[in-house]
């Protein structure tokens, strides 16, 4: 990857990083109030990053043939497994316990939220458990 | 948020999820097979970028307009939330995120129940720890 794609990418991830923030994703007490029903704010925030993203993936490529720094538009295909489905029944039980996920604990640290540096151990311990014991058959 | 990801798509073709730098980093450190498939090393830099970047987009925003926050939620409880969390989105291939945002923009089945089920899953959790925690 070339360094005009990368300084594309940490422009996405600040914006992402500051959205994270601005809907209050970074606070889990938020997130365990949603979760709880006792505040359904974030049901739009999920709503609108999916509207927006939809938006991108569906209606750009038709004007454009491939991206402004990149060979062609990736895709990442969720695989219908029992694998699939398990790993987000656990990973929904990680989240309802301390209402962070991946993006939040990572952006969390940016407004000072540092105990979230204890779910990033966390998730990287997970992630490599899960890697070194439970990696799927080659492809 | 979806403008980020949305951008990331149409200025370089990525798919933004964030649970996969918990995968690609290990390929720095560890030699296991599984760790050093080629998705995960060659993504590895820009997925790095990509989680420096969200810590300086969040602090953009306490510099410009937010009060820092430091959660309460006890230590145990995010490490391990955080453990399982971690095991059960690199299982599952993506988390709120991957299977949230660009599974369900990408109208993916597979992400559409993922997204289901972790909602449901974790909906219980937090309601089994509120009463009891």
């Amino acid at each position: 990857m070339n360094g005009r794609a990368l300084v594309f990418v940490a422009i996405c991830g600040a914006l992402f990083g500051f959205g994270l923030a601005l809907s209050t994703m970074v606070k889990p007490e938020v997130v365990l109030a949603f979760l709880l029903w006792r505040d359904m704010g974030l049901l739009l925030v999920l709503g609108g990053a999916v509207a927006v993203t939809f938006a991108a993936y569906h209606l750009v490529p038709r004007f454009i043939h491939k991206p402004w720094s990149g060979e062609s538009f990736g895709t990442h295909p969720s695989e219908m497994s029992a694998r699939t489905l398990a790993g987000a029944a656990i990973f929904g039980i990680g989240w309802g316990l301390t209402g962070v996920c991946p993006g939040p604990a990572i952006a969390g640290l940016g407004v000072g939220n540092w105990p979230l540096l204890l779910s990033l151990a966390g998730l990287a311990a997970g992630g490599f458990v899960q890697g070194f014991f439970f990696a799927p058959e080659s492809p | 948020m979806g403008a980020g990801m949305g951008l990331l798509f149409v200025s370089t073709g990525l798919i933004g999820g964030m649970s996969t730098v918990f995968t690609s980093v290990w390929s720095y450190f560890s030699r296991a097979p599984f760790f050093q498939e080629g998705r995960f090393v060659s993504s590895r830099r820009w997925r790095l970028v990509y989680a420096a970047a969200l810590v300086g987009g969040a602090f953009i925003w306490l510099a410009c307009c937010g009060e820092p926050f430091v959660t309460g939620v006890p230590a145990w409880r995010l490490v391990v939330g955080g453990f399982i969390a971690g095991f059960g989105a690199r299982l599952s291939n993506g988390c709120t995120a991957g299977h949230g945002i660009c599974g369900m923009a990408s109208l993916q089945p597979a992400s559409i129940l993922s997204v289901l089920i972790f909602l449901a899953t974790a909906m219980v959790t937090a309601r089994v720890v509120a009463a009891f925690g």
